[in-house]
C-alpha cells in the first residue's frame, strides 16, 4: 500500500494540533472550528478510503487466496536506536482490528469536532473561551488514538498512549477554573498513570524475553505456537513459548513470566478501560465538555485497554490464567456499573458508568473467547461490540450534550417531559437506547447477542451474569430515557424560552448517528474482523447476521431487554411513588449504589491514611531534614566559611602585599633554615 | 676589596624592601606608585646584576629589563590616569576613601 | 681587585640608592617623593654604567628620569596643591610596616650572604655595542627580541589610547 494516505492520517490531525494550538488566537473562532472541522474531514475520507482498501480492495497485500486477513505493515521507520537489538520503530500497521479503529475514531472524531462548533457557544451565539484551544486538543487526542491503533510496536503504542491520556487530561481540565474539573483531570492523570506504571513493566517483561516490540513477530510466533497447542497436539514447541515456560528462572510467585507480563499489560488496559478497581476516574471525567466525554470517555480512548488485548489475543491465548482474570474482572466491573447506573441522578454519570459495564462487556468478551469455540467467537463479539456502542454510546453523549446545552443542567430532575419540544433528541436518544438495551435490529442487540452466545460457550454462569447485566443495562437506560423525556410534562415559563432542538451543527450528527446505529448491527464483521483473519462466514450479504444468529440466546436475551425495558416504562413513565418506594425497601443497597460502592472513599482512605500518613510523611520527614538537611548543611558551611574569609578579598592591595610579604618571609625563613 | 655579586643585590634588596615598606604604609596613590616603582627597579638591577655576574656576554637580563622599563613606563602612565580620573571624582587620592566599589 | 675609584664610585652609588630609596618613601611631601625616586633612579643608571651596560643606562635615564617621573610630578601637581603634606602616619602602621620590610630584609639578606655563589667576582666582559644590541632586539633568531619588541610596541599604544580614555572629559 502507498504510505502517502497513512501519513496524511497521522500527519494532519498533528499539523492541525500545531496550526490550531499556536496560531489559534489570531484567528476568529468561527474559522477555528471551520478549520479544526475541515482537517479532521479530509482525515476521515484518507481513512475511509484506507480501511476501505483494506477490506474490500480484494490486493493479496491485505487477504490470502484462503480469504484469510493479513496484517500489513505500511511503514515502519526506525525511530530511536539504543542497541542493535534494542530499537524504537515508528510505523502504521494496518490488520482487520486497525483499520475498524481508524473508521471508528474518524468516525466519532468527526462527528465532535462538527458538533463542537454549537455546542461550544452559549444561546447567544457567544464563543466559549478557548474554543481554539479546544479544537487543537480534539486534534491532538485524534493524532494521539490513530496513532495508537495504528502501532507497529508494543512500545509505539506505549507512546501513544501515553499520548491520549496526556489530551484527555488537557481536555478533561478543559474548564480549568473549575476546580471539580481540574481535580478530576488530575484523578484521571494519575489514576490512568498508576495503570500504565503496571503496562510498562509487562511492555518491558514481554520484550525482555521475546526479545521484540514488534507486534507481527510477537503474535505470529504466539501463533504458531498455539497451532502447537490446539491443533497439532504432538508437535514441536515454539520457540517464545519454550522461552516463557521453560527458562528456569521464569517464574515469580507461581506464575509464569508470560502470565505475569500479560497481567500487568492489562493492568494498563484496565487504567484506561476503566476496569474495576482503577475505574474510579471516568464518572469524575466527565467534568469536561460533553463532546469530549463521547469521543474520550465513551467511544475511543477508554476502549485502548479492549484494543490492547486485542492486539496481543494470541499472546493471551498462550496463557489462558491471563484470560481468565480478564473475565472475572470485566463480569464484576459490568455488574457494578450496571447497578451504580440504576440510580444516579446525573444523566451524564449514568451513561459514564454504562459506558464502563458496556467496556467490561467487550473485555469479557475478549475473556471467554477460545479458538475452539466458533473460531473465536468472542473476539469478532468484542471488537464489533466496541464498533457498534462507538456509535451508540457517542450517540447517546452526544444527545446528552444536547439535552445540557437545551436546559442548562446535567440532572434529570431538571429535564422531565422533554419530548415534544425537542422531537430530534427525543428520536435519536431512543435508538441509542434501544441499540444499547439490544432490541433488534438495532446495532446493540447483533454485537450484544455474539457476546452472550461467546459466554454461553465458555460457561453457563458468565452467560448467566452477563444476561443479567444485559437486562439492568436495558433497565437503567430506559430508566433514565424515561425520566428525561416522560414523567411528567416540562413546565415552561416563558414560551420564547423553551427548550428546543439545538443548531444543525448539533443535531446533523445525532441524526447520522442514530441511522448508524440503526444499520452497523447488519455490518458481516464475522468476515472482517477475525482473531486470526480467518472468515467465519461462507457468503455475505445484508442479512448474515440474522441469519446466524444463536436464536436461542438472542430469544433469551431479547426477553430480559424487554422486560427490563417494561419495567423501566411502569416505573418512570409517569410520575408515580414506585421508585421512591423502591428506594425505601432497599435502602442500604441504594445507598451504596448511590455512593458507587464507596469505592471514592476507600481510595481516599487508602492514599491519604496510609499512603500518605504512613509511608509518604515519614519519607518526607526524612527528606526535608536529613537528605535536605544534609545538603542545607553544606551550604550553611560554605556560606559561613564564604563570609568568614571574604574580608580576604577586600580590594585592598596593602593588604594583598602584607600577605605576599608575609609569604616572603615565610619562604625565604624554610630557605635559610634548610640551608643551614 | 672586590665587588662581588652581594654588593649589588643589597643594595637592590634594601631598595624593594624600602618601596614594599611604602607600599604598605603609605595612603597617597601616587605614593603608593612610587613605591612601587621603587620595588621594579630593585627587581631591574638585579636582572642586570645577575646577567653580568653569571652570563657575561648574553644579553637576557638586560633585555628583560628593557621591556621591564618599557612595561612599567605604559603601566604609570595608566596609573596615573585612573588616578586623575578618580581624582576627578572623588577629589582625593587616598586609598582609605576610595571604597565606594567595594563589594 | 678592583681599582679604588670604581670602589668609591660604588659606596656613592650604594648610599644613593639607600638613602634616596628611604626618603622617597618616608617624605611627607610627595613632590620631594617624586624627586627623591629620581634620584634613586640615576642612582641605578649609575649601577648599570658601572656594569658596562651603557645602553640601558641610558635607557633608564630617559625613559624613567625622563619621562615617569614627569608624569609623576605632572600627576602631583593636577591633583595636589604645593606645599601640602600628607598627613602624619599613624606611628602604629608606620612601626609595623617597618617591621615587615626589615624582616624581609633580614630574612632575604641572610639567605643571599648564606650562598657562597653570591661572592662571585666580576667577570670581564666587553660593552655590548649598539649593532648587537639593535640586531638582538630586531632579529627573529634564538635570544632575538622582535617579537617581544613588537608585543610591547602594541601594549604602548593600548596604553595611550587607554589613557586618554580614562582620563578624558566627560
Amino acid at each position: 500500500m502507498d504510505a502517502t494516505l497513512p501519513i496524511i492520517i497521522l500527519a494532519l490531525p498533528l499539523f492541525m494540533f500545531l496550526f490550531l494550538g499556536l496560531l489559534g488566537k489570531y484567528m476568529s473562532h468561527r474559522l477555528a472550528g471551520i478549520l479544526g472541522t475541515a482537517g479532521m474531514g479530509v482525515t476521515l475520507i484518507c481513512a475511509y478510503t484506507v480501511a476501505f482498501t483494506y477490506f474490500f480492495s480484494g490486493n493479496p497485500d491485505f487477504i490470502n487466496a484462503d480469504g484469510e486477513r493479513l496484517q500489513q505493515i505500511v511503514f515502519n521507520v526506525t525511530w530511536l536506536q539504543f542497541t542493535p537489538s534494542l530499537v524504537l520503530r515508528l510505523g502504521f500497521l494496518i490488520d482487520p482490528i486497525s483499520a475498524m479503529m481508524l473508521v471508528v475514531i474518524t468516525t466519532i472524531s468527526f462527528m465532535v469536532h462538527l458538533y463542537s462548533n454549537g455546542y461550544m457557544r452559549d444561546h447567544h451565539g457567544v464563543w466559549e473561551k478557548g474554543f481554539q484551544r479546544f479544537y487543537a486538543f480534539l486534534s491532538l487526542f485524534s493524532f494521539s488514538m490513530l496513532g495508537l491503533v495504528v502501532a507497529t510496536n508494543i512500545f509505539q503504542m506505549y507512546i501513544f498512549w501515553e499520548l491520549v491520556g496526556a489530551s484527555s487530561y488537557l481536555l478533561i481540565g478543559f474548564y480549568y477554573t473549575r476546580p471539580s474539573a481540574v481535580s478530576a483531570s488530575k484523578k484521571a492523570f494519575i489514576v490512568t498513570r498508576f495503570a500504565d506504571l503496571g503496562f510498562l513493566i509487562g511492555i518491558l517483561i514481554l520484550s525482555f524475553y521475546a526479545g521484540t516490540f514488534d507486534f507481527t513477530q510477537l503474535t505470529s510466533v504466539a501463533v504458531e505456537g498455539l497451532n502447537n497447542v490446539y491443533q497439532v497436539s504432538e508437535g514441536t514447541a515454539n520457540s517464545i513459548l519454550t522461552l516463557f515456560t521453560e527458562n528456569p528462572a521464569s517464574t515469580f510467585m507461581g506464575a509464569s513470566v508470560l502470565t505475569w507480563a500479560l497481567v500487568l499489560i492489562f493492568m494498563g488496559g484496565m487504567g484506561k478501560s476503566a476496569m474495576m478497581p482503577l475505574h474510579i476516574w471516568l464518572p469524575d471525567a466527565m467534568e469536561g465538555p460533553t463532546p469530549v466525554s463521547a469521543l474520550i470517555h465513551a467511544a475511543t480512548m477508554v476502549v485502548a485497554g479492549v484494543y490492547l488485548v486485542a492486539r496481543l489475543f494470541p499472546l493471551y491465548l498462550m496463557e489462558t490464567a491471563a484470560l481468565n482474570i480478564i473475565v472475572v474482572v470485566g463480569a464484576l466491573t459490568a455488574f457494578y456499573a450496571a447497578m451504580v447506573a440504576c440510580v444516579q441522578i446525573d444523566i451524564k454519570r449514568v451513561l459514564a458508568f454504562s459506558t464502563i459495564s458496556q467496556i467490561a462487556f467487550m473485555m469479557v468478551s475478549l475473556g471467554v473467547a477460545r479458538p475452539e469455540f466458533h473460531h473465536g467467537l468472542g473476539y469478532m463479539a468484542s471488537m464489533f461490540h466496541l464498533f457498534t456502542h462507538a456509535m451508540f454510546k457517542a450517540l447517546l453523549f452526544l444527545c446528552a450534550g444536547a439535552l445540557i446545552h437545551a436546559i442548562g443542567s446535567n440532572d434529570y430532575t431538571a429535564m422531565h417531559g422533554l419530548r415534544k419540544y425537542m422531537p430530534i433528541t427525543h428520536i435519536t436518544f431512543l435508538i441509542g437506547c434501544l441499540a444499547i438495551a439490544g432490541i433488534i435490529p438495532f446495532a446493540g442487540f447483533f454485537s450484544k447477542d455474539e457476546i452472550l452466545t461467546a459466554c454461553f460457550g465458555h460457561s453457563i454462569f458468565w452467560y448467566i451474569w452477563m444476561s443479567l447485566v444485559a437486562g439492568l443495562t436495558a433497565f437503567y437506560m430506559f430508566r433514565l430515557y424515561f425520566l428525561i423525556f416522560w414523567w411528567k410534562e416540562h413546565k415552561v415559563h416563558d414560551p420564547h424560552h423553551a427548550p428546543h432542538d439545538q443548531a444543525w451543527t448539533m443535531t446533523l450528527p445525532l441524526v447520522i448517528l442514530a441511522v448508524v446505529s440503526c444499520l452497523a448491527g447488519f455490518v458481516p464483521f464475522g468476515n472482517l474482523v477475525t482473531w486470526n483473519g480467518h472468515p467465519m462466514f461462507e457468503s455475505v450479504n445484508f442479512f448474515t447476521n440474522l441469519a446466524n444468529l444463536d436464536w436461542s440466546v438472542a430469544a433469551i436475551s431479547l426477553t430480559v431487554a424487554v422486560v427490563a425495558i417494561l419495567i423501566a416504562m411502569k416505573m418512570y413513565k409517569t410520575e408515580n411513588e414506585l421508585p421512591a418506594k423502591m428506594r425505601n425497601a432497599l435502602p442500604a443497597l441504594w445507598d451504596w449504589c448511590y455512593h458507587r460502592f464507596y469505592w471514592d472513599e476507600l481510595y481516599m482512605f487508602i492514599t491519604h491514611r496510609i499512603i500518605f500518613g504512613l509511608v509518604c510523611k515519614p519519607i518526607a520527614w526524612f527528606d526535608r531534614h536529613i537528605i535536605d538537611g544534609t545538603m542545607d548543611g553544606f551550604a550553611t558551611i560554605t556560606n559561613k566559611a564564604s563570609w568568614s574569609i571574604r574580608g580576604l578579598q577586600s580590594g585592598n592591595v596593602q593588604m594583598y602585599v602584607w600577605i605576599y610579604l608575609i609569604g616572603v618571609i615565610l619562604l625565604g625563613s624554610i630557605t635559610a633554615i634548610c640551608l643551614l | 676589596m672586590e665587588l662581588t655579586m652581594i654588593y649589588y643585590l643589597i643594595p637592590s634588596l634594601f631598595m624593594f624592601c624600602c618601596g614594599v615598606y611604602g607600599f604598605i604604609t603609605r595612603k597617597n596613590m601616587i605614593a603608593i606608585l612610587i613605591s612601587l616603582e621603587l620595588m621594579l627597579n630593585a627587581v631591574d638591577i638585579n636582572f642586570v646584576v645577575f646577567n653580568r655576574f653569571l652570563f657575561p656576554g648574553n644579553m637576557e637580563g638586560m633585555f628583560f629589563t628593557l621591556f621591564a622599563i618599557a612595561i612599567a613606563a605604559a603601566e604609570t602612565a595608566l596609573a596615573i590616569a585612573i588616578i586623575i580620573n578618580i581624582f576627578r571624582v572623588a577629589s582625593d587620592i587616598d586609598v582609605r576613601e576610595i571604597n565606594k566599589m567595594k563589594f | 681587585m678592583e681599582s679604588v675609584g670604581s670602589i668609591i664610585m660604588y659606596v656613592v652609588i650604594a648610599l644613593a640608592i639607600v638613602i634616596f630609596s628611604i626618603l622617597a618613601v618616608t617624605t611627607r611631601k610627595i613632590l620631594r617623593a617624586a624627586t627623591y625616586l629620581l634620584f634613586s633612579l640615576f642612582a641605578t643608571a649609575a649601577i648599570y654604567f658601572q656594569l658596562d651596560y651603557e645602553f640601558l643606562g641610558a635607557v633608564q635615564i630617559a625613559v624613567y628620569a625622563g619621562g615617569i617621573v614627569v608624569l609623576f610630578v605632572f600627576s602631583i601637581l593636577l591633583t595636589s596643591h604645593p606645599g601640602d603634606n600628607s598627613e602624619k602616619l599613624a606611628s602604629k602602621s608606620k612601626t609595623i610596616g617597618l617591621i615587615g620590610a626589615a624582616a624581609m630584609f633580614i630574612v632575604a639578606a641572610w639567605s643571599l650572604l648564606s650562598r657562597c655563589e653570591m661572592l662571585v667576582s666580576r667577570p670581564e666582559m666587553s660593552n655590548p655595542d649598539m649593532q648587537k644590541v639593535g640586531e638582538a632586539l630586531m632579529g627573529t633568531a634564538h635570544y632575538q627580541y622582535l617579537l617581544p619588541f613588537e608585543a610591547v610596541s602594541v601594549l604602548l599604544l593600548a596604553c595611550i589610547i587607554g589613557g586618554v580614555v580614562i582620563a578624558r572629559k566627560r
